[in-house]
């Protein structure tokens, strides 16, 4: 091993930081989509559940990010959910980013670009129009 | 049935879901597909979305605590990374190219392939000597025993690599974490010792998952309806589970899990080459 000593503290800084971002994201997105479930509930509850045996796939609503975020802010009780969702899905992406910053704090070039790389590719799936 | 019966049932066989992923340490995502295929008649490419969902949700809730841990080699998730969200992009992209029956056919062999690995010999043994590649890239570290630090080293960083991107690219296609493949390619090509190579391949699921969940979601395969009973059922399973592992070795268990597990993937093989998805 030839970490220093400094090296090692800024290291367990940032994993610190990571590991509470991943669960303050998770229950974030969690408490979203249980308050969209319960207003989904309240008003949808007896209703008869749709057909999901047969794949039609969401309206634009629930599947653009403008869609989704205009959905939510509404307060459309499934556009609720779907922000939960999208909370959820951005949670990793996010402790990405986070990376980047504490391997630029560390001066790790070979890492910055590797992490840079991981986010490029995410980011043409977020927003290459990918979805065919 | 109503909506509402239908979340509660959904909720409760969620919670099960992320119980029995935890505890056979196979995941939250690959129960949740055939719960929702083969119990509710969910449309695959619905159940793949929601799996998705949990896949991602178990990953990070639990990551979380192996990071603080100190277990997981971060460096080592961030360059395998790169293999797996670029093979679970391309996983997304044919998703769309596959029939659904494939798709129900080639979960259910990774299904028994995963169940297999669960029960396999770990590799506890920490390598001394690794090649001039991990040094380069950093890759090697330590990690916490009982007995204090220990130093550890790894080797075959491409083999590792590209069986990566198969990874990717069956969790991409799949809508599952496709952990087992992670650790098979850790384990048993790098020689990582098994503790650090189920949290780093727990911790590099989140995203990969991710990488291909934001295509899905996309093309509407993420039903709200479906999402947050599997959301907050599979959490709370999983969070069970971990409470339940803290104080029990639940070898035997694993073992009549797996079984039921394999059950579970011959109906949806059978299923798919009947051509009912």
């Amino acid at each position: 091993m030839k970490k220093t000593v400094s090296n090692k503290w800024q290291d367990t800084d940032v994993e610190q930081i990571v590991g509470q971002l991943l669960r303050y994201g998770v229950l974030t997105a969690t408490i979203v989509a249980f308050i969209g479930g319960a207003f989904y509930i309240v008003s949808n509850g007896s209703a008869p559940m749709p057909s999901y045996h047969k794949f039609t796939g969401e309206g634009a609503g629930f599947t653009t990010y403008g869609g989704i975020i205009e959905g939510a802010l509404s307060f459309n009780a499934a556009g609720i959910i779907q922000l939960g969702v999208l909370l959820l899905i951005a949670t990793p992406v996010l402790r990405i980013v986070f990376s980047l910053v504490g391997f630029a704090l560390e001066k790790d070039r070979l890492y910055v670009c590797i992490t840079l790389l991981v986010l490029a590719v995410i980011m043409t799936s977020i927003f290459g129009g990918l979805k065919v | 049935m109503t909506i509402l019966t239908f979340s509660i049932i959904l909720l409760v066989g969620s919670y099960l879901a992320g119980l029995l992923g935890s505890l056979t340490g196979l995941g939250g995502g690959v129960v949740v597909i055939p719960l929702l295929t083969l119990v509710f008649g969910v449309d695959i490419r619905y159940a793949i979305g929601a799996a998705l969902l949990a896949s991602i949700a178990t990953s990070s809730g639990s990551a979380s605590a192996y990071v603080k841990e100190g277990i997981t080699n971060i460096r080592l998730g961030m360059f395998l990374e790169i293999a797996t969200t670029i093979g679970a992009v391309i996983g997304a992209l044919i998703a769309v190219y596959t029939p659904t029956n494939t798709i129900a056919i080639m979960f259910g062999a990774v299904l028994i392939f995963s169940a297999a690995m669960t029960l396999r010999k770990k590799n506890q043994e920490v390598l001394t000597q690794g090649s001039p590649m991990a040094e380069k890239l950093k890759l090697n570290s330590t990690y916490p025993t009982k007995q204090g630090e220990v130093a550890y080293q790894l080797k075959n960083v491409g083999a590792g690599f590209s069986i990566m991107t198969v990874a990717g690219v069956i969790s991409g296609l799949l809508g599952i974490g496709s952990g087992a493949l992670k650790v098979l390619a850790m384990d048993t090509a790098m020689r990582i010792p098994f503790k650090v190579s189920t949290t780093t391949s727990n911790f590099m699921i989140g995203v990969t998952a991710a990488a291909s969940a934001v295509v899905y979601l996309q093309r509407g395969y993420m039903d709200p309806g479906l999402a947050f009973p599997v959301m907050l059922g599979v959490l709370g399973g999983a969070f069970t589970g971990s409470k339940l592992l803290m104080k029990m070795n639940p070898q035997v268990l694993r073992v009549i899990f797996c079984a039921a597990i394999v059950f579970v993937a011959i109906e949806m093989m059978y299923n798919g080459f009947q051509h009912k998805f």
